[in-house]
């Protein structure tokens, strides 16, 4: 067995081993280098890692295991000290190992500007997990500020994750207009304006002069004299191969290590991968390119021809919501003609550049959908002036076929690239899919497309639709579960435009393949039913989870969790006293919980109607602690107490509480109302938070504290409390008309966007209906659900229906 | 058999169940539809749920604990899910639900 050393765990050297181990699995006996201390990742899943949408396990591409089960000897965290082709060793900080052959994947480092005080602590660059962890804990920060200096694709995804994990995010840039390399003028600024709507402030032409602090990094200083105070800079102003060992080794090196289309370097057995190689005096940062020469070098250790070659690059931010594209060579030149398409407001731009009646490239803002059928067309450099006239609609338009949205998909050629990231095109996908792939999860298995940076997840999925007819359900659609085909937004819209007043006609109209549904759809359609018809429909408890049919929270051990009512975390000592009583009686556990109430737990289902019974006789109702409905309205004391309250935030939470209790809402909704900015009830991370200020009252909606956490967004000011309650009501009606069932409001609204919502509600007419529409809900749900069962009727469906225990004693 | 009247079907909501104390522990009836009925038992051997909390769905039910699926017919746990739960003869006579005495007596839990 020959001896292979790979120096860098990186994407591409990663990519070099499983084509190695796939040719020739007993081929080398493998020794990897990797000065961070873990494996491969998947470096371009660093955003969404960044952002929360992902975590660090999700992007792992090849764990412990994998390294164990091919037999691949790991000696990560240890730094290469040098190399010595003369002995073929390589030797690190723990000792030597002999090759025969050996790989340098070292990959880049980042730029980082030599300004003044680049080196403080505070100041990274977003190239590992490392810098990624940084970034996370300064964002933890209440408050806190970061800078970035580069508005390229690296640099703007940073800033978008740091934006959207709550920081006040402000982007440095030195050129024009951002993505300077990717984007002509035009789609920049509409970029821009896209990112500026999402709160982040960029500034262009803006130069670093210094960073300054304490210590860390505290402010950024501008050549303008502009100051930026900041928790974090981050550079992301480009990368450079990282060629030190190579050069120190005497690998003969350019601007990075040299090498020819077999990944040869001049010197023998020694080979290069990825960012740190230079080919025919080109450098390589996007994926696509590192990801052939893998290919090619490990065609190349095994003694197979295989020659790298150049190819065309496309280029797609992952910012969601920032739709961008681009390809080719756009730059102005003579001879070069321009088609544009604009439409403003839709905030949608199109340009494709024409040379010699051929596409060379092509800028796309806002609806990209088209895009890699005219990075086919660029590819190709065939004639268009056959179809110039509506090049710029699309393949939709091409030859008479229809609008549908496959058939773009349908049109392209089998060369046609779908994943540029895995440079695998439409022709793999589908003899994939004849091989027996039927599924997402079974393409990226086999062809890796859509397994990096997961964009074109969509366009595989075409793929599959268009290749396997009606076989292939695209799962974008996800259906509500296995008994229908129909999403939750078709149900939504069928109950009420079909009007369906029943769940049997909900089965029997939609066409449900069960008999009457699952543990999952039951509670769906049930709430959307008694949601659009509250005076036709009945609430179905058997159709609801365990704790809103028993209205109390089932534990671990099968006892419950009962929770009274305390309007706006107001209470008596009457109140505490019968609690107290009651607490002693049925043997509970006392708890005060997060929502300024006091929780009772492990009482057993056959004593909750008692329990309930002697709450209620001390003027309690539920508190509904255990619904997809409003749960609490959270208070501070307000102006009745607190020198720096400037309303009654207190006495506005109890008459919000008055008027919202015993709705039924898709998921659980929570409220606070804050006497000052100080903030003291935490409304800023609420469904629905109030900030009292003297002149008024700050609704703010969509907050989560949760899972995810995130910070409320401004609905609307208002002058006083009957307006800020009628805002609150309308925004939770038109959550409960529009919502899908499980999604709590700040998921909802990023569904739908403020804008719309705003929108919506800002209309004085539509605001009224919707609070019309809520308060005839009200009129048959807002009881007390303890009250209706602790009556001795309802009360004996708590007890066992027999005791045979008993009975055989007898 | 000796079967054992324990109740009316009417006391048993419709896709819904109610608890039977027995000596071999406590057996959930569930009412799957008009008039149908199944008897198994209420744990679930995952991690003990009560299935008479559990969603009815046509001949299943739902644990409300972790949503194992279980097939009252066999008492075998659907899906993915590796697992049993006893099921205990029961019928129905003039709206009467009669439940297997000898099942669910001391001697057949010995």
């Amino acid at each position: 067995m020959q001896k292979l050393v790979v120096i860098g765990a990186g994407m591409a050297s990663g990519r070099m081993l499983e084509h190695l181990l796939d040719a020739a699995p007993d081929a080398f006996e493998i020794t990897v280098f990797n000065a961070e201390p873990r494996g491969n990742y998947n470096r371009i899943m660093l955003s969404p890692v960044l952002s929360g949408e992902k975590s660090y396990a999700e992007i792992v591409t090849h764990d412990d295991a994998w390294y164990a089960a091919n037999k691949v000897t790991c000696r990560f965290g240890e730094k290469v000290l040098s190399v010595d082709p003369s002995r073929k060793v390589v030797v690190g900080e723990k000792g030597e190992v002999a090759y025969d052959k050996l790989v340098f994947g070292t990959g880049s480092s980042a730029f980082i500007i030599p300004c003044p005080g680049h080196d403080l602590p505070g100041v990274v660059a977003f190239r590992d997990l490392e810098d990624t962890t940084a970034m996370v804990e300064a964002a933890g920060k209440p408050g806190s500020k970061a800078v970035v200096i580069g508005g390229g694709l690296l640099g703007l995804e940073a800033a978008a994750a740091l934006r959207l994990r709550g920081m006040e995010v402000t982007v440095l840039h030195i050129a024009s207009h951002l993505m300077e390399r990717q984007l002509d003028p035009a789609a920049g600024y509409l970029l821009k304006k896209d990112l500026e709507k999402r709160g982040i402030t960029v500034l262009l032409e803006a130069s670093t002069r210094e960073i300054i602090g304490n210590g860390r990094a505290e402010q950024v200083n501008l050549a303008d004299g502009t100051e930026l105070p900041c928790d974090i800079v981050v550079m992301a102003v480009g990368i450079r191969p990282a060629v030190t060992l190579a050069q120190d080794s005497g690998i003969p090196c350019g601007r990075a290590i040299k090498v020819d289309a077999q990944m040869r370097t001049e010197t023998p057995d020694v080979f290069a991968v990825g960012e740190c190689v230079e080919y025919n005096g080109n450098l390589f940062g996007l994926v696509a390119p590192l990801y052939d020469q893998a290919r090619v070098l490990a065609k190349t250790l095994v003694g197979e021809p295989e020659t790298f070659a150049m190819r065309e690059l496309s280029t797609k931010l992952k910012v969601t919501g920032c739709d961008l594209f681009s390809a080719g060579d756009f730059a102005d030149a003579p001879g070069r003609e321009d088609i544009v398409y604009r439409d403003p407001a839709r905030g949608i731009y199109k340009r494709l550049v024409i040379e010699n009646d051929r596409l060379i490239g092509a800028v796309m803002y806002g609806d990209t959908a088209d895009g890699n059928w005219f990075f086919g067309l660029i590819k190709e450099g065939g004639d268009i002036s056959e179809m110039r006239e509506t090049l710029i609609f699309g393949p939709s338009y091409q030859g008479g076929a229809s609008a549908d949205p496959l058939s773009a998909v349908a049109a392209l050629p089998p060369d046609a690239e779908i994943c540029g990231c895995n440079g695998v095109c439409k022709g793999d996908i589908v003899k994939a899919i004849e091989a027996g792939a039927s599924d997402l999860g079974a393409i990226r298995a086999t062809t890796k497309a859509s397994a990096s940076c997961g964009t074109c997840t969509g366009l595989v999925e075409q793929v599959l639709s268009v290749t396997l007819g009606d076989d292939f359900v695209i799962p974008a659609a996800q259906p509500v579960c296995g008994c229908t085909d129909l999403t939750h937004e078709d149900v939504r819209r069928l109950i009420k435009t079909a009007e369906l007043k029943s769940q049997e006609a909900v089965w029997q109209e939609l066409g449900w393949k069960t008999r009457n549904g699952c543990h999952v759809c039951r509670p769906a359609v049930n709430y959307y039913l008694l949601a659009d018809w509250p005076l036709d429909y009945r609430d179905d408890p058997q159709s609801r989870f365990v704790n809103e049919r028993n209205h109390a929270n089932i534990q671990k051990d099968g006892t419950y969790s009962v929770m009274p009512r305390m309007w706006g975390g107001m209470t008596t000592p009457e109140e505490l006293i019968a609690i107290a009583e009651a607490a002693k009686k049925y043997d509970a556990v006392v708890k005060v919980t997060g929502g300024q109430r006091i929780d009772l737990l492990g009482v057993k289902k056959e004593d909750l109607p008692a329990i309930w019974y002697d709450l209620n006789e001390a003027g309690m109702v539920s508190g509904h602690a255990y619904t997809k409905g409003l749960r609490t309205v959270k208070t501070c004391v307000g102006s009745d107490w607190c020198r720096f309250g400037t309303q009654d935030s207190t006495g506005l939470g109890i008459r919000l509480e008055k008027k919202l209790w015993g709705s039924w809402t898709p998921h659980k909704v929570k409220l606070a109302v804050s006497g000052c900015p100080r903030n003291c009830a935490e409304a800023t991370c609420k469904d629905v938070g109030i900030i009292c200020v003297d002149s008024g009252y700050q609704v703010g909606v969509a907050g989560a504290a949760g899972m995810d956490v995130k910070e409320t967004e401004r609905l609307v000011d208002v002058r006083t409390e009957d307006e800020a309650i009628e805002w609150t009501t309308a925004f939770i009606q038109l959550y409960r008309e529009t919502a899908r069932y499980l999604d709590r409001p700040y998921k909802w609204v990023a569904k739908v966007g403020l804008d719309w919502v705003k929108e919506v509600l800002a209309d004085d007419a539509e605001r009224k209906a919707l609070v019309d529409r809520f308060d005839v809900s009200q009129s048959v749900y807002q009881v007390d659900p303890w009250a209706e069962r602790a009556v001795p009727d309802a009360a004996r469906r708590f007890q066992p229906l027999a005791d045979l225990t008993v009975e055989a004693a007898e | 058999m000796s079967w054992i009247d324990i109740g009316h079907i009417d006391d048993v909501p419709l896709r819904g169940a109610r608890l039977v104390k027995t000596h071999v522990g406590c057996v959930a009836v569930f009412r799957t539809d008009e008039a149908e009925v199944f008897a198994a038992s209420n744990t679930c051997p995952h991690k003990k749920g009560p299935l008479s909390e559990g969603i009815v769905h046509g001949h299943k039910v739902t644990c409300p604990l972790h949503n194992w699926v279980f097939d009252l017919n066999t008492g075998e746990a659907q899906g993915a899910d590796d697992g049993r739960i006893s099921t205990y003869p029961v019928r129905l006579e003039d709206g009467r639900i009669l439940l297997d005495g000898a099942a669910v007596s001391r001697r057949s839990a010995a």
